[in-house]
């Protein structure tokens, strides 16, 4: 049995169409991915889920109860993490925790287990009100408080959004021992390189899925020819690539630009670029990541 | 329950952790009482007078002596040119100015036509009219000391105005009552919409309603701190009411605390029923102000005697709950009458109550929209 499982979930706000049709199954014990940017429908799948909105129509059922009918049940078992921190700020860091293991009848003691890894980084500062925490520290707190009655599926939406890059890997470290633990967990994240750290991935955008695989599916079937080019003039050289006709995209890549190419040589290309007036040309082919699947996706639909 | 109890707790911490809200929640009932009680009143001290008297005899000087010693008046001036009048009133010094007629003792005693004008400035209707009727009647009971000193047959109009139940026209004695329903409706109704309004606009409402906790038991632990509160605040304003501006409590304790319980219900009640219609702080806010607030200051009765409203005005003060509860609570703090007194106003706020509270539980949700 899925542990998660949508089947056609459509929901609009006024004219706008947040979800037009989604549908995926999650295994028990996966770590499932929701990549896309901000506005792609991630929050709003997640709020149908946590039984917090309904759908228009389709259905949906969470470790084997439907969203509308056994809301109850859902929220009894599942931990969910909204993308904004949403503890008490005027509560401490372990008052906030004590109410959320009070009120899944539990108490802190009990689970420690589940969230000694990340709570023991916070704990030195339990008296302290969660407002006054980092980003980082607010982050754990809500997963220690998302984790404090060993829900059977975690919801985590965005959960690195704002969070330092030494936390976040802790994070990630953290959901794959949760994993072992048996818990199942959807996790939306509009970080691309966070996207091979998840079993399975969704690529979202403008409430679709374009695509549904592995991480390393995903990356192998991209079939197109790629290359990463530099130039000194960076900016110059953008344009100059988008106004080459054997290039078919072209897109700004941190301090590179990767482009697809058909019909055209390395050599080619070099001369092409030179032609233009550009010095210190480096052109590598080179291995399609998730960001660069997702726009060439998005290009096509 | 222990959850329950965890989650009172927790709304408290909120409550005591926030400077602003402890300030509205503990001195403002108090700021509020002591104001409407000694600076917001319609009582009249010492209100200077003017007198114009071209007679100069022993009538218009004795009437002048009765009003300038009662604790209402103080003479601030003879005028001598009734074109000064104008100008007297225009510098704003004084608040009446008495204008007899000539000859007015012969006039008095022979012709029966001696007159009296009371001036007094109209662009503040109460005062004014409160002013010269008091003027009026030191002139009255002049006559009726005449009657007694002159032998004169007592066929004369004699005006006598007995103030039932406020002797000393304490004006707290009207307001003492408003200020209780508006601090009930400030603490029941607005701090609680704003309390839910706060967890749902800062997310955590988000959070804890995924959890196994019923959404109707979240929101009452979130009532009953302010239950508890409005309680103790109904007891200071009690408290303050005897000591402070020495308004005996005439009629029953318990039958005033019954009282308070059930507005307290209607509020709480209408607090919820907002919340429940808006997910922001500051709407919250508004309409309990613009839709709470200022209808049980202005239609009450409290600022203004419902009788002088137009009717549309009259009709919508039917429904704004303080009114029943002032005149109800007038009826048995002041008066000293017993609940067959106030039955009317109990059963009218007792539906009230039970209208909003089934009105918000089906408003209620259990999600999000």
């Amino acid at each position: 049995m899925s542990s998660i499982s949508v089947n056609n979930i459509k929901r609009n706000y006024g004219k706008v169409e947040a979800l037009k049709g989604v549908s995926f199954e999650v295994e028990k014990g996966e770590i499932f991915g929701i990549i896309g940017p901000d506005g792609a429908g991630k929050t709003t799948l997640f709020r149908i889920l946590t039984t917090l909105l309904l759908a228009d129509s389709g259905e949906a059922k969470v470790d084997g109860n439907d969203v509308i009918k056994e809301y109850k049940d859902i929220r009894k078992k599942v931990g969910y993490m909204p993308g904004r921190f949403s503890l008490y700020q005027d509560l401490s860091v372990e008052e906030n925790l004590k109410v959320f293991a009070t009120i899944f009848n539990t108490t802190i003691e009990e689970n420690y287990h589940l969230i000694e890894d990340i709570y023991k980084q916070i704990e030195p500062f339990k008296k302290r009100r969660a407002g006054a925490l980092s980003g980082g520290m607010k982050q754990k707190l809500a997963l220690s408080c998302a984790l404090i009655h060993e829900p059977t599926v975690l919801f985590l939406d965005e959960p690195t959004t704002g969070v330092d890059p030494v936390s976040r890997k802790e994070l990630w470290i953290m959901l794959k021992k949760l994993k072992k633990e048996g818990i199942t967990i959807l996790v939306s994240t509009p970080y691309m390189d966070e996207a091979s750290l998840c079993d399975r991935i969704a690529l979202i955008q403008d409430g679709e899925f374009m695509k549904i695989d592995t991480p390393e599916n995903i990356v192998n079937a991209f079939d197109s020819e790629l290359w990463s080019v530099k130039s000194s003039n960076m900016s110059g050289l953008l344009k100059d690539l988008r106004a080459n006709n054997k290039i078919i995209t072209s897109f700004a890549f941190g301090d590179t630009h990767h482009v697809t190419v058909k019909g055209l040589s390395v050599e080619e290309l070099k001369s092409y670029l030179v032609g233009k007036g550009h010095t210190s040309i480096e052109i590598n082919s080179i291995k399609a990541s998730i960001e660069d699947c997702f726009l060439e996706l998005s290009k096509s639909s | 329950m222990k959850k329950f109890l965890v989650f009172i707790q927790k709304e408290f911490y909120h409550i005591v952790r926030d400077t602003w809200t402890m300030i509205i929640l503990l001195v403002l009932p108090i700021l509020m009482t002591l104001l409407f009680g000694f600076g917001i009143s319609t009582e009249i001290k010492n209100a200077k007078f003017a007198v114009y008297d071209p007679s100069h005899d022993l009538a218009t000087q004795k009437i002048i002596d009765k009003i300038k010693t009662s604790d209402y008046f103080t003479l601030e001036t003879y005028i001598d040119d009734p074109a000064d009048i104008e100008t007297i009133f225009q510098e704003g010094k004084i608040a009446l100015v008495i204008v007899f007629s000539e000859q007015f003792y012969e006039n008095m005693l022979h012709t029966g036509d001696a007159q009296i004008l009371l001036i007094a400035d109209g662009t503040d209707p109460n005062t004014a009219s409160t002013l010269t009727s008091y003027a009026s009647r030191l002139v009255a009971s002049y006559q009726q000391d005449q009657m007694g000193a002159t032998g004169m047959p007592p066929y004369q109009i004699h005006t006598e105005v007995k103030l039932l139940y406020n002797p000393t026209l304490k004006g707290s004695y009207n307001t003492v009552p408003g200020v209780m329903g508006m601090i009930l409706m400030l603490i029941c109704a607005m701090m609680t919409s704003v309390s839910i309004a706060r967890e749902k606009e800062l997310g955590s409402m988000e959070v804890i309603l995924v959890s196994p906790m019923p959404p109707l038991l979240i929101i009452l632990s979130k009532v009953i701190p302010y239950f508890a509160i409005s309680i103790v605040n109904f007891t200071t304003v009690l408290l303050l009411s005897v000591y402070a501006l020495e308004i005996p409590i005439v009629g029953s304790l318990f039958l005033l605390y019954g009282l308070a319980l059930l507005f307290i219900f209607v509020s709480l009640a209408l607090g919820l029923l907002i919340s429940s219609l808006v997910d922001k702080q500051i709407v919250a806010l508004l309409i309990s102000v613009m839709g709470l607030l200022l209808p049980t200051v202005l239609l009450s009765g409290l600022m203004f005697p419902i009788e002088n409203m137009p009717l549309l005005l009259q009709g919508i003060a039917q429904i704004v709950p303080a009114k029943w509860f002032i005149v109800a609570v007038k009826n048995v703090m002041i008066k000293g009458l017993g609940i067959t007194s106030i039955m009317k106003e109990l059963v009218v706020l007792g539906a009230m109550a039970v209208v909003l509270i089934t009105l918000s539980l089906k408003k209620f949700k259990i999600r999000l929209d």
